[in-house]
């Protein structure tokens, strides 16, 4: 059983490219998260970011850039 | 149309709570631990010594106080950001009170000696897989809810809580895997190397999945709340979570810099511990800068002083934590109280303070009242950061004095400090002000305790708060391409299952290598299993938790090589289920211990450590020389050890009493050479026969090389 856990895979060529194929995944993964938080709509991270608010405690917590009426 | 429904304040006040008290037992654990390190004689009895209330005080503290202020901040937090509440009430209190149940068996079996040796995993099997059904019943009802709920988007709170659950699960079932050898024993199903790295995958992430993120997802929802405005940068918070735990759970290895670790791991732990300064920087200064325009509030609300100290204690540890991963700092820092100071700034600033000021926000609120006294809350404040600086300044000063000493040399290269004691007794003044401190913080909770409770006899508990919500409508146009992250926010399910891709990620690509190349771990011959006597003893070594202030672990510095002997090889712990490390040089490292001193001078030195080197500050083990080591047990450890892979012959436990018997007699014979009757069937025999053995296995290879190698 223990076999299991510890030495079932020995024979595994080049383990070396684990770490970088798990950083191009953290990168891949790290730019689209920064992609879509650029360009994420605003009056949605503005539902968001109001979430643990009750709605009348709201009006005096709008960001003022978000202001709009 | 409107639903209406009731939140259940009632789960979370039992939460709150047990958080309180525990907060308070965990802290007197741990001044009495902090005394004990000054006072020997406070170690009055074998069930009470610091080997064995170190691991109760960080269980405790972690456990069962941030464990229960966890429970109560998301069962408070996930009904209101859900408009829901939880999913089942029944579920609810049987996570409650299996949590506490859980607690008191720790709280028995710690102090007994039951125990893995794992830090902050001590707990023996049985335990475990009680804290594997809770954490479930946990998971099931957190799910459930988010599930049931009424608002269809998911605050950043909730990915946290849901990151820190599948984590959490994860760690503890990986670290936790163990050969029962009785009800109460078990053997790391790991060795060496091998467990010291899943060790500390757990410890480094016990720390970012317990510790931090689901603090940090009550920062996201009290913060905001206490301020009374949202979150400065809400798009940050989602590069802060993200960035967070892809990182987080690389990073384990940093704790064995220098060790037999492999280089590689020991390079990848560093680089991703630099590289968390990032998000975890971002988090601090998405919390701080929420209260920009309200800072004139911070001077007069106690709640919002506790939770500025406690983000600024948290961008203060995470910039250390990164530095103490560098090779140089490390070098340092490691095995010295530097590493406690670092802890408990975050302890005690970060998941402490948080905690506080959650509490005084939220018992006014479950009780219908105002908190009792806004200046005793504020006196806690003050008293408690004061307690904060004259706990970690201090040790800070006692770990930079203690590694200097460790490597001075002298003009002709002889150590300066040749007696580890003297490095001791001279940072001996940081002990007792640290435990001045530990007390003014304990005060500041006592104060608390005293508000809290003038605060819920001044209301009534709204057990069920009436709340009303629309209803979730199924069917949502389509948002605009582009916003997959909106698709993510949604999906709960989905949610976890990518966070546990995250993190499974980093966490096989941390072991695997180590693992499954048997080249890392280079085998050395003359490396030998343990005899049944040294496994006895072994195992007392463990049970009295050694493991707390002595290291097996010498690295390759000349300061260390000159101190204790030849560098520790990987090779050397390929037996050691479970390997024996340690992360404290509160005395000196052990791992050359063997045959540096003869079985006389461990044998006074036992009963009276002070005996053999005066001015000593390690407890003395009376009861070592009155139990009778546990020979009904010795087959099914053999037993064990086979199963785990150590080669004993076919057969040997049902021998393997006898050959115990020879050795422990072979030892009353040597000692009786220097005057001391002793009887072989006592536990002291058995540890003397397991420290003679350390280390020495590699000598007698130096000592018989070369048998002509084909």
């Amino acid at each position: 059983m223990l076999k299991f856990i510890k030495h079932h895979l020995d024979t595994i060529g080049g383990v070396d490219i684990y770490p970088v194929i798990a950083f191009v995944l953290f990168f891949t993964f790290f730019l689209f998260m920064l992609w879509y938080v650029l360009t994420a709509d605003k009056r949605h991270i503005h539902h968001l970011e109001e979430l643990p608010f009750e709605e009348d405690d709201k009006p005096y917590l709008i960001h003022p850039e978000h202001r709009t009426t | 149309m409107m639903e209406r429904f009731h939140y259940d304040n009632k789960i979370v006040n039992a939460f709150l709570m047990a958080t309180i008290v525990f907060g308070i037992v965990g802290m007197l654990v741990g001044l009495t631990v902090a005394f004990q390190l000054v006072l020997p004689s406070w170690n009055i009895h074998e069930w009470l010594s610091f080997g064995r209330l170190r691991p109760l005080h960080t269980n405790a503290v972690i456990f069962a106080f941030v464990g229960n202020g966890i429970f109560a901040g998301v069962y408070y937090s996930l009904q209101r950001l859900l408009k829901t509440r939880m999913f089942s009430d029944m579920l609810s209190w049987l996570h409650f009170w299996g949590w506490q149940l859980i607690i008191l068996s720790a709280a028995i079996t710690l102090p007994l000696g039951i125990t893995t040796s794992k830090e902050y995993a001590e707990l023996e099997w049985p335990i475990d897989i009680a804290i594997t059904l809770v954490w479930v019943v946990f998971g099931i009802n957190m799910i459930g809810t988010i599930l049931k709920r009424r608002e269809r988007h998911l605050y950043v709170a909730i990915w946290f809580y849901i990151a820190t659950w599948v984590t959490v699960a994860m760690l503890h079932i990986v670290n936790s895997f163990e050969m029962p050898v009785s009800l109460w024993k078990s053997y790391s199903w790991y060795a060496g190397v091998q467990d010291a790295l899943v060790q500390w995958w757990y410890g480094h992430n016990a720390v970012a999945f317990f510790l931090t993120t689901p603090y940090l997802g009550l920062m996201y929802y009290f913060l905001p709340k206490a301020a009374n405005r949202p979150v400065y940068s809400y798009k940050l918070s989602i590069i802060h979570f993200w960035a967070l735990i892809f990182i987080y759970i690389w990073a384990g290895p940093h704790h064995l810099l220098y060790s037999s670790l492999p280089d590689w791991a020991q390079s990848l732990g560093t680089v991703f511990s630099i590289m968390l300064i990032a998000p975890s920087w971002g988090g601090m200064l998405n919390g701080l800068l929420t209260l920009r325009g309200a800072w004139d509030r911070v001077r007069e609300d106690p709640i919002l002083k506790f939770m500025v100290v406690a983000v600024t204690a948290y961008g203060m540890s995470t910039l250390e934590g990164p530095l103490l991963s560098t090779k140089f700092f490390n070098s340092l820092s490691h095995f010295t109280d530097w590493t406690i100071a670092h802890v408990h700034v975050g302890g005690l600033g970060w998941n402490g303070f948080l905690t506080f000021g959650m509490i005084y926000w939220l018992v006014p609120r479950l009780f219908g009242t105002k908190l009792y006294s806004k200046s005793l809350a504020n006196a806690h404040f003050w008293i408690g950061t004061l307690g904060m600086v004259f706990y970690a300044v201090p040790l800070y000063f006692a770990g930079f004095t203690q590694s200097l000493m460790w490597k001075q040399f002298t003009p002709d290269g002889y150590l300066v400090y040749k007696n580890f004691l003297d490095t001791v007794l001279q940072i001996k003044y940081a002990y007792w002000l640290r435990g001045l401190g530990g007390t003014l913080y304990l005060a500041g909770a006592i104060m608390m305790v005293y508000n809290v409770w003038r605060t819920v006899a001044s209301g009534k508990l709204i057990a069920n708060e009436e709340a009303e919500a629309m209803p979730l409508v199924k069917v949502e146009t389509e948002p605009e391409v582009g916003y997959w992250h909106r698709w993510i926010e949604r999906r709960p399910v989905q949610m976890l299952v990518l966070s546990f891709v995250l993190v499974a990620i980093g966490g096989v690509i941390e072991m695997v290598p180590t693992f499954l190349v048997k080249s890392n771990i280079p085998t050395i011959a003359s490396v030998k299993p343990y005899t049944p006597l040294e496994l006895q003893g072994r195992d007392i070594y463990i049970s009295e938790g050694c493991y707390t202030c002595h290291s097996q672990m010498i690295r390759p510095f000349r300061s260390e090589t000159e101190r204790y002997g030849e560098y520790s090889k990987a090779g050397e712990f390929v037996y050691d289920h479970p390997f024996q490390w340690g992360s404290k040089r509160t005395g000196p490292d052990l791992h050359r211990v063997g045959g540096k001193y003869p079985d006389s001078w461990h044998f006074y030195h036992m009963m009276d450590p002070t005996s053999m080197s005066a001015g000593s500050l390690m407890p003395a083990y009376p009861h070592m020389y009155e139990n009778t080591i546990d020979t009904a047990s010795t087959a099914a450890k053999i037993e064990a050890m086979q199963k785990l892979g150590v080669p004993y012959p076919e057969g040997y436990a049902a021998q393997a009493n006898t050959d115990l018997r020879a050795q422990a007699a072979a030892i009353v014979e040597s000692l009786k050479k220097d005057g001391i009757e002793a009887s072989a069937e006592k536990d002291i025999i058995a540890l003397i026969a397991y420290l003679q053995r350390l280390g020495t296995d590699i000598k007698k290879q130096d000592a018989a090389p070369a048998v002509a190698v084909k």
